[in-house]
């Protein structure tokens, strides 16, 4: 009880610094969390793209990037036809851009497609996409970014296009993107053949043998699994990596203002200290108080910046314009992560104050101050 | 550095310093010349002296803040320079009491004088119990919930001695005690010192500037240019 009034007393003193430096790890844990879940969302938006309730992604051995991924297009057909599949959709994606929009995504897809055929249609009918080569249909964002609405010509890259429908999507990404009959986005993209082949099995229980049957008779593609891509996709991994990096440089800021924090309370109550110690406190007692001042100025930092991160995910999501890009759904686990992370480099950044603390000698200390 | 404790001797003797030289600056300053002193279990002992002559120093040396250049300090029969566990030898051997008190002041007079008994790992219960009777003898017994802040200067200075007592050392070594004092609280904190040393059979070593108090003391000890002058 009284270790705590000494830990919370030497905090309620300065209250202002304690305050800042709350206020800078609460920060750092907000920045952190917003981070890793945008990212996350992002990762789990593409992956979405990419499987649209398809099970297994098929695409090109060793490429870095999928943009760079060429899939023959007799594949996608001959894998359709196996027994095991339920139907292989062939996706072709580029980026395109208009005057005003350097980067819009585009997605070279059959009529079939389930991208297509799944959304809602808020303009247009969805029979009529594939039937003409330079016709469009446009995610609702799109449109909306593009100034354009159904009937009209929008220019994209080097090409005029023929607006045919409008569609709205669960998917920021896609809403956000262009979708083009497949044969027009290879002659566009100048490829022959697809990104990727998203495949439906009709057992799911099939994928491991439909993975061995790739690598046989294709052995220069890949099939993956949604989780297993999610997690060995190049550039998911750089993203995460990214996202942990930006986070722990936040955090890393974090910790060294409790150190500050911690070294100004350690260097103003050197007196205190002495007193400690001529009152018989050791020098584990006595690193034990500047430790977990530093853990409560942590723990509460961290716990503002989870709410802070929180409230900071769900005004995002309020944004018209991010619409399906950021994922409130943050789990338990990288919470606990962002947490604990935030405890040990606070509770480091004591690590010089408390060393500087068991060494204050209480002879000179009262003798001089 | 030798960590087990050399045992001097069993006798009535509490403190024991024999040929102490202390220095400061690397010899630049020196403090004490070749002290040799024995004090009684039980006796009050004052040293006195001008300003700088090595009093504090004296008591740093018995109550284990610093050690000597060269000799020996002996409390209890164990040399403290040796002494195997000085954090040990703080908690229940010495207790403190300074010329400014000393005290933590965003904490309760209850919670200062706590202080000891939690570094020492004293069940609460006891600890408080302890801290009733001390404050009862010390006649703080209504001040103990009030912050520091709200004491006077004579509250303020018998609390710090209600925490010198706290783990019933063997002796205690007091530094200009009512220096900062008044006249008349001056008197009576003296007199409560003396009293509560009686009663509960400390050794009292004290460093003072006040001839009158100090001859209230079972001894007087000179001290000048940090030798001793006069042991009376």
């Amino acid at each position: 009880m009284i270790f705590l009034r000494l830990v919370l007393v030497n905090l309620l003193r300065h209250r202002i610094r304690s305050l800042i430096s709350i206020a800078g790890v609460a920060f750092s844990v907000a920045a952190m969390l917003t981070v890793i879940s945008i990212l996350g969302g992002a990762i789990g938006m593409f992956s979405g793209i990419l499987s649209s309730g398809a099970q297994v992604i098929v695409f090109e051995r060793n490429v870095s990037d999928l943009f760079f991924s060429d899939v023959p297009t007799s594949a996608a057909t001959e894998i359709s036809m196996w027994s095991s599949v339920a139907h292989a959709d062939p996706v072709l994606f580029g980026v395109v851009s208009s005057s005003d929009h350097p980067i819009i995504t585009c997605f070279g897809v059959t009529a079939e497609d389930a991208r297509v055929r799944g959304a809602t249609w808020l303009a247009g009918n969805p029979d009529q996409f594939g039937r003409e080569g330079a016709d469009v249909v446009l995610g609702e964002r799109a449109a909306e970014f593009l100034g354009t609405t159904i009937g009209n010509l929008v220019p994209i890259g080097h090409g005029n296009f023929h607006v045919i429908g409008i569609v709205k999507t669960k998917n920021g990404f896609e809403d956000g993107g262009v979708f083009m009959p497949l044969a027009e986005a290879q002659k566009f993209f100048h490829k022959d053949g697809s990104s990727v082949i998203t495949v439906k099995l009709r057992n799911k229980d099939d994928a491991a043998a439909f993975k061995n049957s790739i690598r046989t008779r294709f052995p220069s593609l890949i099939a993956l699994e949604d989780a297993e891509f999610s997690r060995s996709y190049s550039q998911f991994k750089i993203l995460k990596a990214t996202a942990w990096a930006v986070g722990g440089c936040g955090l890393a800021l974090g910790g060294l203002g409790v150190a500050n924090t911690m070294i100004m309370s350690v260097f103003t109550r050197i007196r205190e200290i002495a007193i400690l110690r001529v009152n018989g406190f050791s020098n584990g007692q006595i690193a034990a108080t500047i430790f977990a001042e530093a853990a409560a100025v942590a723990a509460t930092g961290a716990l503002a910046g989870l709410v802070l991160g929180c409230f900071a995910l769900y005004t995002l999501k309020l944004i018209p314009a991010l619409h399906g890009y950021v994922d409130v759904s943050i789990h338990p686990l990288p919470m606990a992560i962002v947490v604990l992370l935030a405890l040990i480099t606070g509770i480091a950044g004591a690590l010089y104050p408390a060393a500087h603390a068991m060494r204050i000698r209480a002879v000179e200390a009262l003798r001089f101050e | 550095m030798n960590t087990v404790p050399r045992l001097i001797d069993q006798g009535p003797v509490a403190i024991r310093v024999s040929n102490v030289w202390k220095s400061y600056e690397d010899g630049a300053i020196p403090v004490l010349n070749g002290i040799d002193l024995q004090v009684e279990a039980g006796q009050s002992v004052a040293l006195c002296g001008p300003s700088g002559c090595g009093k504090s120093t004296l008591l740093h040396l018995v109550g284990g803040l610093d050690l000597p250049d060269s000799g020996t300090v002996a409390v209890n029969g164990v040399e403290v320079n040796r002494y195997r566990d000085m954090v040990r030898f703080m908690r229940h051997e010495v207790g403190f009491v300074f010329q400014l008190h000393n005290l933590i002041p965003d904490l309760t007079m209850e919670e200062n004088c706590l202080l000891p008994a939690m570094a020492a790992g004293v069940d609460r219960l006891s600890a408080q119990h302890r801290l009733r009777q001390l404050a009862e003898r010390t006649g703080l017994q209504d001040r103990m919930r009030h912050s520091i802040q709200k004491l006077s200067g004579g509250e303020r200075q018998r609390t710090a001695i209600c925490r010198a007592l706290m783990n019933r050392p063997g002796i205690l070594l007091a530094d200009e005690p009512t220096g900062s004092l008044d006249e008349r609280t001056s008197a009576a904190i003296f007199e409560l010192l003396m009293d509560l040393a009686d009663r509960e059979g400390v050794t009292l070593l004290m460093a003072t500037h006040d001839s009158s108090l100090a001859a209230a003391c079972d001894r007087i000890i000179e001290m000048h240019d940090g030798r001793i002058r006069a042991n009376g």
